[in-house]
C-alpha cells in the first residue's frame, strides 16, 4: 500500500504565534485518518497547509511521492486533493448541480477558444462532466435538489453538497474540515455513511477533522492527536484512546 | 404617436450602448470584485489610438486590429499589475486604485495623442432612415446593432459555458474556486481581455456619434446608474438597465425638458438610480444577499 500523504516536520506560525510545531505523520493509501484535538490545537491550520491555503514555515509535504515545501491550492486541486470547508464555502448563488460541476474543474482540458466556440474537446468534456455530476448527486442522494440554489438549502444538505463538489472530481485525497459540525444524530449517521462509501467505493483516502469522538472511533483507521500545535498521539483508535494526553485533553486532567 | 415611438426607439438605440459599457463593468465586478472606474479611460484610450492611427494613414482595419491588441494588453496588464496585488483588499481600496489608474491612462493617452477633438468616421453616411413616418439615425441603428450582437454573444458566453460557470463561482467565493481547481489567473485574463475589447467597441461607437474627446470618459458615470438599476452582478441586469436608462432619459428630455429648461438627459438617470436605491438596492436582477441569522 504505502503512504499517499506524508508530512515531515511541518511548522507554521502567524506573525510570531506558533500554530504548528514539527508535525510529522503519514496517511496510508486508502485509509481514513482522523485529526483530533481541542479547539486551537492547529487541526484546521494543518489541513490548510496540506492543500496550500497556508504556507508552512518549514517542513515538507509529500503527496503521491512528490515532495513540496509550499503547496498551492490550485496545483493541489489539480493533483487530486479535494476538500470541504469548516464554514461551508459553497457557491451560494449557484444551483446544486452547478456547484458540483465546478468540482470537475481539475479535469478540464479544453482551452478558452474551445470554450467560446464550443468546439473541440468542449462538448465531449461538458457531457462527461454533467454525467459524472449527476451520478454523484444520485450517490449522495442529492438529486431532488439538483436545481435548487444552494443558499436556500438547509445546513445539513449544504454540507452534503460540499462533499459532492469535493468528491465529483475523483480526488485521491479528501480533506474534511469538521464535516459534521452542528449536525444532529441522524445527519451525522448519514454523513458517516457517505464518507465510508467515498472511501470504500470511490477509493478516496480521507483525512478528516472531527470533534465527536464516537464518530471518530467508528470511522477511522488511524487517529492523529494534536494539542497546542504539536502531535501528542498517533495510532489506531484503540491505541490513541489509552494515551494520557488524549484522556487529559478530552476528559480533563486526572486528580 | 409616431413622435413618441421615435423617442422610444431613439432611447433604445442609445440604451444598447449603455448596456454594452455596463457589461464591461459587470464582468470585472464579478471576477475581481472591483467597480472599475478606469473603464471610461480605456474607452477614451481606444478611440484616441484608433483615430490617431487612421490620421497617420493606416487602413481602418489595421488600425482597429492594432488598437484591439493594445487594449487587450493594457486591460490584462491592469489586472496583473494593479488589481492582483490588491487581492483580498476592501472594495473601496480596489475602487480607489482604478480611480487613480483612470487619471494615469487619460493623462498618458492625451500626452501621446493630443487632446484636440477628433472626428471618427466609420464610413457610415448618417442619413436618417424612414420607417413609415418614423425617422431613425442610420449611425445609431448600426451602432445599436453592433452593440446588441456583442451583448448577446457575451451574455451567451458568460452564462452558458464553463468559463461562465467559473466566473459565477469566483464571484461567490474565490478561495473555494481555487480549491476546486478553477484556474483563477486564466479567468482573470479572459475577463480583462474581454473588457479591453468592449472598451474598444464602445470607444468606436461613441466616438463616431459625438467625436473623440475627453468627454468619452464620462461613460463611466452613465454606467453607474445602469448598474444600480440592473444590479452589479447580473449581465441580464446590465442589458435591461441600459435600455431603461436610454429610453427613460430620452422620454424625460422630451416631456420633462420643456418644463425645466432642457438638458434633462444629463441627470435623469441619476434620479432614477436614486429611486432604485431607495426601493430595491440590489437592483432588478442583483443577487439578494442571503443571510442566516
Amino acid at each position: 500500500m504505502g503512504a499517499l500523504l506524508e508530512l515531515v516536520d511541518v511548522s507554521l506560525s502567524f506573525k510570531g504565534i506558533r500554530a504548528l510545531t514539527d508535525v510529522s505523520f503519514a496517511v496510508e493509501q486508502g485509509s481514513i485518518c482522523a485529526l483530533i484535538g481541542p479547539n486551537g490545537a492547529g487541526k484546521s491550520s494543518l489541513l490548510n497547509v496540506i492543500n496550500g491555503v497556508y504556507r508552512a514555515d518549514h517542513g515538507d509535504i509529500v503527496f503521491d511521492r512528490r515532495r513540496a515545501t509550499v503547496m498551492h491550492p490550485l496545483s493541489a486541486a489539480r493533483a487530486g486533493i479535494g476538500r470541504t470547508f469548516q464554514h461551508s464555502a459553497l457557491f451560494k448563488n449557484l444551483s446544486v448541480l452547478d456547484n458540483v460541476l465546478t468540482g470537475m474543474s481539475r479535469h478540464a482540458r479544453s482551452t478558452f477558444v474551445e470554450n467560446i466556440f464550443r468546439v473541440g474537446r468542449y462538448s465531449s468534456e461538458d457531457r462527461a462532466f454533467r454525467r459524472k455530476s449527476e451520478r454523484i448527486l444520485e450517490f449522495l442522494e442529492l438529486s431532488p435538489f439538483r436545481d435548487t440554489v444552494v443558499g436556500k438549502l438547509p445546513y445539513g444538505i449544504q454540507k452534503r453538497v460540499d462533499l459532492a463538489r469535493a468528491l465529483v472530481g475523483d480526488p485521491r485525497l479528501l480533506l474534511f474540515d469538521e464535516p459534521m459540525a452542528g449536525m444532529n444524530h441522524g445527519e451525522k449517521a448519514d454523513m458517516s455513511r457517505f464518507i465510508l462509501a467515498a472511501n470504500r467505493e470511490l477509493k478516496a483516502t480521507v483525512v478528516l477533522i472531527e470533534h465527536d469522538i464516537g464518530v471518530v472511533m467508528g470511522l477511522s483507521h488511524h487517529v492523529v492527536v494534536l494539542d497546542h500545535g504539536r502531535k501528542v498521539g498517533d495510532g489506531t483508535p484503540d491505541e490513541v484512546r489509552r494515551i494520557p494526553e488524549v484522556i487529559t485533553a478530552y476528559l480533563g486532567p486526572i486528580h | 404617436m409616431s413622435f413618441l415611438l421615435e423617442t422610444i426607439i431613439g432611447g433604445l438605440l442609445v440604451g444598447t450602448l449603455y448596456s454594452l459599457v455596463a457589461i464591461g463593468f459587470v464582468l470585472v465586478y464579478k471576477a475581481s470584485g472591483a467597480f472599475n472606474y478606469a473603464q471610461g479611460s480605456l474607452v477614451l484610450c481606444a478611440a484616441l489610438t484608433f483615430v490617431t492611427l487612421v490620421d497617420k494613414a493606416w487602413p481602418p482595419l489595421a488600425a482597429g486590429a492594432a488598437t484591439l491588441v493594445l487594449m487587450v494588453t493594457v486591460a490584462i496588464a491592469i489586472e496583473r499589475l494593479v488589481l492582483r496585488p490588491l487581492i483580498n483588499q476592501s472594495q473601496v481600496t480596489l475602487f480607489m486604485a482604478t480611480l487613480g489608474l483612470s487619471f494615469i491612462i487619460e493623462g498618458l493617452s492625451q500626452f501621446f495623442m493630443g487632446s484636440t477633438v477628433h472626428e471618427l468616421d466609420l464610413g457610415v453616411v448618417d442619413l436618417p432612415i424612414a420607417l413609415g413616418d418614423i425617422l431613425i439615425s442610420r449611425l445609431d441603428l448600426i451602432a445599436a446593432a453592433t452593440a446588441a450582437i456583442l451583448v448577446v454573444v457575451l451574455s451567451f458566453f458568460f452564462n452558458r459555458t464553463r468559463i461562465g460557470l467559473a466566473l459565477r463561482a469566483v464571484a461567490d467565493d474565490p478561495q473555494a474556486a481555487l480549491s476546486v481547481g478553477i484556474r483563477l489567473n486564466t479567468l482573470y485574463r479572459v475577463v480583462w481581455g474581454v473588457t479591453g475589447f468592449v472598451a474598444l467597441v464602445a470607444g468606436l461607437l461613441w466616438g463616431a456619434r459625438q467625436g473623440v474627446q475627453f468627454s468619452l470618459t464620462l461613460v463611466v458615470l452613465k454606467a453607474l446608474p445602469v448598474l444600480i438599476i440592473g444590479g452589479f452582478t447580473s449581465i441580464g441586469g446590465a442589458i435591461v438597465g441600459g435600455l431603461i436608462v436610454g429610453v427613460s432619459e430620452s422620454l424625460a428630455e422630451i416631456y420633462l425638458g420643456p418644463l425645466v429648461g432642457g438638458s434633462v438627459s444629463n441627470w435623469f438617470a441619476y434620479v432614477l438610480a436614486t429611486a432604485f436605491l431607495l426601493a430595491r438596492p440590489e437592483g432588478l436582477f442583483g443577487e439578494r444577499a442571503i443571510n442566516r441569522v
